[in-house]
C-alpha cells in the first residue's frame, strides 16, 4: 500500500515531465528533419555547419560567457556583503524586487534611459563627457543582460555563503591564513556549488536571449535565440529553427553535465578536507 | 489518499462546470447569433465612431478584436474556435490564406459601393478579380528623415549610402523590406528571384552596415520621433504616425521605386454572419465613411471617390498619394513561395550579422 501511495503521488510529476519536457523535445527533434516544404531532409543539419550558423553559435557563446562573467563579478561580492549585513532578508528582497517587473517593460525603460536624449546621456553631458551612443552597442547589450540576470546569480551564491560554517573561516584565520588566502582556499571552494548553479542559471538562458538583442542591441548582436525566433515567426522555416534548438539543447545538456559532475567530485574533496 | 482522490474529483467537477458556464455565457451573449458581427482588425485601425454608426444603421452589434501581426491572425483563424466575420490581412497573407482555404469568396452583388475603388487597386496579383478581398488601406515603403539632423535631400535609395549618415539609419526588421531596398537601389525588381541579383543586393547592403545604427521592430516609431537617428526605413503608415508625433520629420518614396502594400477586408471561413460581413464591407466602402476612416487612421485610402471628401492637404499630399509616374514604379510583394522566402530571410540574417 505504501509503495502504491508513493507511486500515486508520482503521477502528476510524471505526467508533467512527459507532457511538458519529453514531448516538446521529441517534437523539436522531429521537426528538425523537415525542410520548408515539409519534406524529410538532413539539409538543416548541413546548413547548421555552414559559416553563417557556426559564427552565430560562436558569438552566442561569447556573449553568454561575457554576461555570465560580469554577473559573477558583480554578484559574488554583493552576495558576500549581503551575508554580513544586519537586515539580510530586506536587502535580498530589494535585489530580487526588480525581477517582479516584466522583462519587456524593463527593456523599454532602458531604451529611454540610454537614448541620445535619455537620462544617462544627460548626466554624461552635465559631467562634461558629452553625448555618447550607448543604445545599440555591445556595452548596452551586456549591461542590460547582466542587470536582468543578476538576481539569478546572487541567490544561489547567497545561499551557499549562508550555509558556510563561519568557524571554518575563523579556523583558517587563527592558523595564520591572510584574509585573501582564507577566501581563496576556504570560502570560495566551499561556495563553489552556489557559483556553479548561478552560472548555469545565467549562462543557459543567456545563450538563447532574443528580445534584448533587438530592443537594446538593435540586432547588432545576433544570437541563436534571434535566429530561432526569426525562423519560427517570420520565415516559418520550422525545420531550421528546430535544428538550432536541438543544438542549443545539446549545448545545455553538455554544460549541465560538465558543471554537475565536477560539483560532486569537489564535494567529496571538501568532505575529506573537513 | 482518499482526500487526494476527492480533491482530484472536485477539481474535475469544477473545471467541467466552468467549461459549461463559459459556453452558456458565450451563446447567451450572442457570440453565435445573427445579430452580431465580430471584426478582427489591427489595433487602432478604424475610426470607432464608424463602428457606432454601423451599429445604429443596421442594428448589428459589433464586437471588435485586434491582432498585431498577420501571422498571429492567421494562426488564430486556422486553429478555429473563433467566430471572426471580417478580418483585415495584408496582401501576402491573403495569398497564403487562399492557399489554405481560410477565406470565403465575396458576393459582389452585395457590395455595390465597390465601384468607388480606384480600378488600379483592383485585380492585383495577390487576388485576381478580387474574389476574396477588398482593399482597405494602401501604402508604400520609404525613408523618414529629420532635416535637423541631416542636410541631405532624399530622392533616391542611393542617398542612404552617403558617408555623412554614419550610424544614423534605423531599419525596420523585415527581410522583404530590407532586401527589397537593396534590390531597388540596383534597379532590380522587389520580387527578383535571380540568385545573382540577390547576391548583388546583399553585397550592396553589406556596404551600408557602417551607416546602420540598428535594425528594430515597432520601436522604430518611438526612436525616430525621439530623434534617436536621422533616417529610418519605414512603412508609410508608420511614417504618418511618426510625423504626427514629431512634425519636423518628412517622408519620401525613393524614385527607383518601392513596395506597394495593401491591407484588405476579407471574410474568413470562421464567419457566422456572412450577410452582416458584406453589409459591413459595403458600409466601409461608402466614400464618406472611407474618407472619415482615412482621416482618422492617417493611411492612404484606395477609394477614389473618398478623396473628394478629404481635405486638400491630405488628398494632395504627394508623400502619401504619390504621382502616377511614381506609382507605376511601385510593386506589390508577390508570394515567392516558402523556399524563396526562406532564402530572403537567410540573406537578411547574414546582413544582420555584418559587424561594423
Amino acid at each position: 500500500m505504501r509503495t502504491n501511495t508513493r507511486n500515486f503521488y508520482l503521477i502528476p510529476y510524471l505526467l508533467w515531465i512527459a507532457l511538458f519536457v519529453i514531448t516538446p523535445i521529441v517534437l523539436v527533434v522531429y521537426y528538425s528533419f523537415f525542410d520548408v516544404e515539409g519534406n524529410f531532409t538532413f539539409g538543416n543539419y548541413e546548413k547548421f555547419f555552414t559559416p553563417v550558423y557556426l559564427k552565430m553559435t560562436l558569438s552566442s557563446f561569447w556573449y553568454a560567457f561575457l554576461i555570465t562573467a560580469f554577473s559573477l563579478l558583480v554578484a559574488y561580492p554583493a552576495a558576500y556583503l549581503l551575508t554580513r549585513t544586519k537586515h539580510k532578508q530586506l536587502w535580498l528582497l530589494l535585489i530580487i524586487l526588480p525581477s517582479w517587473i516584466n522583462l519587456l517593460l524593463k527593456a523599454y525603460a532602458f531604451l529611454g534611459l540610454f537614448g541620445t536624449y535619455g537620462a544617462v546621456n544627460g548626466i554624461l553631458k552635465f559631467v562634461g563627457i558629452g553625448t555618447q551612443q550607448i543604445l545599440f552597442t555591445d556595452f548596452s547589450f551586456i549591461f542590460v543582460s547582466v542587470y536582468i540576470f543578476i538576481p539569478f546569480m546572487i541567490l544561489p551564491i547567497f545561499n551557499s555563503l549562508e550555509e558556510l560554517n563561519p568557524s571554518l573561516v575563523f579556523a583558517a584565520r587563527d592558523l595564520g591564513a591572510s584574509p585573501w588566502t582564507a577566501f581563496r582556499r576556504v570560502i570560495f571552494p566551499l561556495t563553489l556549488s552556489g557559483v556553479k548553479s548561478g552560472c548555469q542559471a545565467v549562462f543557459i538562458p543567456a545563450l538563447s536571449l532574443f528580445m534584448i538583442t533587438r530592443l537594446i542591441a538593435g540586432n547588432r548582436v545576433i544570437t541563436l535565440g534571434t535566429a530561432i525566433e526569426q525562423h519560427f515567426l517570420v520565415t516559418q522555416d520550422w525545420g531550421m529553427g528546430a535544428t538550432i534548438a536541438v543544438f542549443l539543447i545539446i549545448a545545455m545538456a553538455v554544460i549541465m553535465l560538465l558543471t554537475g559532475s565536477r560539483k560532486r567530485g569537489l564535494q567529496n574533496e571538501n568532505r575529506k578536507a573537513v | 489518499m482518499k482526500s487526494l482522490v476527492q480533491t482530484f474529483i472536485a477539481v474535475l467537477i469544477v473545471s467541467f462546470g466552468l467549461m459549461y458556464l463559459t459556453s452558456y455565457l458565450n451563446s447567451s451573449e450572442g457570440y453565435t447569433g445573427k445579430d452580431t458581427l465580430t471584426i478582427y482588425n489591427w489595433g487602432d485601425y478604424i475610426d470607432p465612431d464608424l463602428l457606432d454608426e454601423f451599429q445604429k444603421e443596421t442594428g448589428i452589434k459589433v464586437i471588435y478584436q485586434t491582432f498585431d501581426s498577420n501571422e498571429a491572425m492567421m494562426t488564430k483563424i486556422e486553429q478555429g474556435g473563433t467566430t471572426f466575420d471580417v478580418s483585415v490581412p495584408s496582401e501576402y497573407a491573403i495569398d497564403k490564406m487562399k492557399q489554405e482555404n481560410l477565406l470565403l469568396p465575396l458576393d459582389k452583388s452585395k457590395l455595390p459601393n465597390l465601384k468607388y475603388i480606384d480600378p488600379s487597386f483592383l485585380n492585383l496579383s495577390f487576388d485576381p478579380d478580387n474574389k476574396y478581398s477588398i482593399p482597405y488601406f494602401w501604402g508604400t515603403v520609404g525613408i523618414v528623415y529629420n532635416p535637423d539632423l541631416t542636410d541631405l535631400k532624399f530622392k533616391s535609395w542611393e542617398d542612404l549610402w552617403d558617408p555623412s549618415l554614419k550610424n544614423q539609419i534605423l531599419l525596420l526588421d523585415g527581410a522583404r523590406e530590407v532586401i527589397g531596398m537593396g534590390l531597388n537601389s540596383l534597379h532590380y525588381s522587389l520580387n527578383d528571384t535571380n540568385e545573382e541579383h540577390l547576391q548583388a543586393a546583399k553585397a550592396k547592403l553589406s556596404t551600408l552596415t557602417p551607416n546602420v545604427k540598428a535594425i528594430v521592430g515597432d520601436e522604430i516609431k518611438l526612436l525616430l520621433a525621439n530623434e534617436e537617428a536621422a533616417v529610418g526605413l519605414v512603412w508609410s503608415g508608420d511614417a504618418s504616425e511618426i510625423m504626427s508625433e514629431n512634425e519636423k520629420l518628412d517622408y519620401v518614396v525613393p524614385e527607383e521605386g518601392s513596395n506597394l502594400w495593401f491591407d484588405n477586408m476579407v471574410i474568413p471561413k470562421t464567419a457566422r454572419n456572412i450577410e452582416g460581413a458584406h453589409q459591413f464591407i459595403n458600409f466601409m466602402l461608402a466614400p464618406e465613411h472611407a474618407a472619415q476612416n482615412a482621416e482618422y487612421v492617417g493611411y492612404s485610402t484606395p477609394n477614389a471617390m473618398a478623396l473628394e471628401y478629404l481635405p486638400e492637404e491630405i488628398s494632395g499630399d504627394q508623400r502619401f498619394y504619390p504621382s502616377k509616374e511614381l506609382t507605376s514604379k511601385l510593386e506589390v510583394y508577390q508570394n515567392l513561395g516558402k523556399k524563396m522566402l526562406a532564402h530572403y530571410n537567410e540573406l537578411f540574417l547574414e546582413f544582420k550579422m555584418h559587424r561594423k
